[in-house]
């Protein structure tokens, strides 16, 4: 017997959605957060497009605080692209409040049943007769648990995949290294959200502004460290000064963002790995909430199903690998694709590339259909991206 | 000896130079970035990574 069937390293949406699940299947479950409050700092630009959002949960004004209805996008010399939804009134995207939000998911996890510690990290894994001994410190107090699966929800720095031997380290390229303010007193539209593009902004990244209700906004930046001289930081204070000199600054959000694509695996024997620790973010835009929330509540249905068959081995978790892949898996990889070949583009073919298609409507908040529609106007890059297209 | 210095006023305990570093050589114990000097091999991915210009090498 162990303690627990699963012990969640992480709440998170990845954890909280992957504890929610296995507690709803009947699993006694664990969800642990090292941080003293769920939520708590956010490293994030709490964007996530609505319909897909909507399969997951509820939408509730508490935790939401901007719906979003355009996109506006500038090149380095200021040619701008709108994007704009299809008909009036059907937003497109939300800005999430993640601390509430976050809260929200665990409060789920646990009201289905999960047991939630929150101050608690896990500081040891070693695996034991086929289950998992894991040493955690709660509220400063070190014990050991026992339990059949470790879902590793624990984000970019992730331990688990290390203790795992799941190697998912990220080189240079491979990672976007952001910042944000959150900042009020500076003009935008609530129902906008806006990028920057090119290397001039952001070296192998972009900048953002996404609002927060109508009075302050998220304004962001994400550069790759392989192409960025300087820290994030700095193109970000520089932005700010020419754009927002007299915004305030309330908030400063830190935080790297995986751009690795998918990775070979996400599970070893008695573990598997959710959101940012298994780098389910998107390599063009940067987004990770709704692939966690999937992979969690694909890791939790793996989870109930290898308890009922007593197998936690690499070779049964693999349905998890299977179910994240065949889901949002093929786009990572295309996504990964596509971006290397944008990080090429140099600032003047931005120029010309937005110059050239004006505004467009959208069904979708889909930064990836705007490249697309991008690259569409010029045949030598077309051809280059065949492979997309198709 | 040249050693991997960690800005604590800087340090946004975010996680991006422990996703980089491929010799385990630091870890985040909740908002406290610890560095492991005998594993660190100064190769500087982290200190390229940091968004917050929060890590140098100094002597």
């Amino acid at each position: 017997m162990t303690d627990y069937d699963v012990i969640v390293v992480g709440a998170g949406p990845g954890g909280s959605m992957a504890a929610k699940t296995c507690a709803e299947k009947g699993l006694d479950v664990l969800l642990i957060e090292k941080r003293q409050e769920i939520g708590v700092p956010v490293r994030c630009a709490e964007g996530v497009g609505r319909k897909e959002f909507e399969e997951f949960v509820e939408p509730d004004e508490k935790w939401i605080a901007s719906e979003i209805e355009n996109a506006e996008l500038y090149s380095p010399s200021g040619h701008r692209v709108k994007l704009s939804a299809d008909q009036a009134g059907n937003e497109v995207g939300y800005v999430l409040e993640r601390k509430i939000f976050d809260r929200h998911l665990a409060m789920l996890a646990g009201r289905a049943g999960a047991e939630v510690l929150t101050k608690t990290s896990a500081v040891s894994m070693e695996r034991e007769n086929g289950s998992v001994r894991l040493g955690i410190r709660s509220m400063g107090e070190f014990q050991e648990l026992t339990t059949k699966i470790v879902i590793g929800a624990d984000g970019v720095e992730s331990r688990v995949a290390k203790w795992a031997g799941i190697d998912t380290t990220l080189r240079l390229n491979e990672i976007e290294s952001c910042v944000q303010y959150l900042m009020t007193d500076i003009d935008f539209d609530p129902t906008t959200t806006y990028f920057w593009v090119g290397r001039k902004y952001a070296p192998g990244g972009y900048i953002w502004l996404f609002p927060k209700g109508d009075n302050s906004a998220n304004v962001g930046i994400g550069v790759m460290p392989s192409m960025a001289d300087k820290p994030a930081k700095y193109y970000l204070d520089r932005f700010v000064r020419e754009n927002f000199p007299d915004g305030e600054i309330v908030e400063v959000v830190i935080g790297g963002v995986p751009v690795k694509g998918a990775i070979d695996t996400a599970v070893a024997d008695n573990v598997m790995l959710v959101g940012d620790a298994a780098r389910h973010t998107d390599p063009i835009t940067g987004g990770g909430i709704i692939n966690a929330m999937k992979a969690g509540y694909k890791a939790g249905i793996t989870a109930s199903e290898a308890v009922e068959k007593g197998d936690y081995s690499e070779s049964f978790l693999k349905r998890y690998d299977r179910r994240w892949m065949d889901d949002f898996g093929q786009t990572l990889i295309r996504n990964r694709k596509l971006q290397e070949k944008m990080l090429k583009l140099d600032d003047s073919t931005f120029d010309r590339l937005f110059k050239g298609i004006g505004d467009m409507p959208i069904g979708e908040m889909s930064v990836k259909r705007l490249a697309l529609e991008l690259f569409k106007k010029e045949p030598k890059l077309l051809w280059d991206l065949r492979e997309f297209l198709l | 000896m040249k050693r991997l210095a960690v800005n604590r006023y800087k340090c946004g305990y975010c996680g991006a130079c422990i996703a980089v570093c491929k010799f385990n050589a630091n870890e985040l114990v909740e908002t406290y970035l610890e560095i492991y000097e005998d594993k660190c091999t100064l190769c500087m991915a982290c200190v390229k990574t940091c968004p917050m210009n929060a890590l140098e090498v100094v002597e």
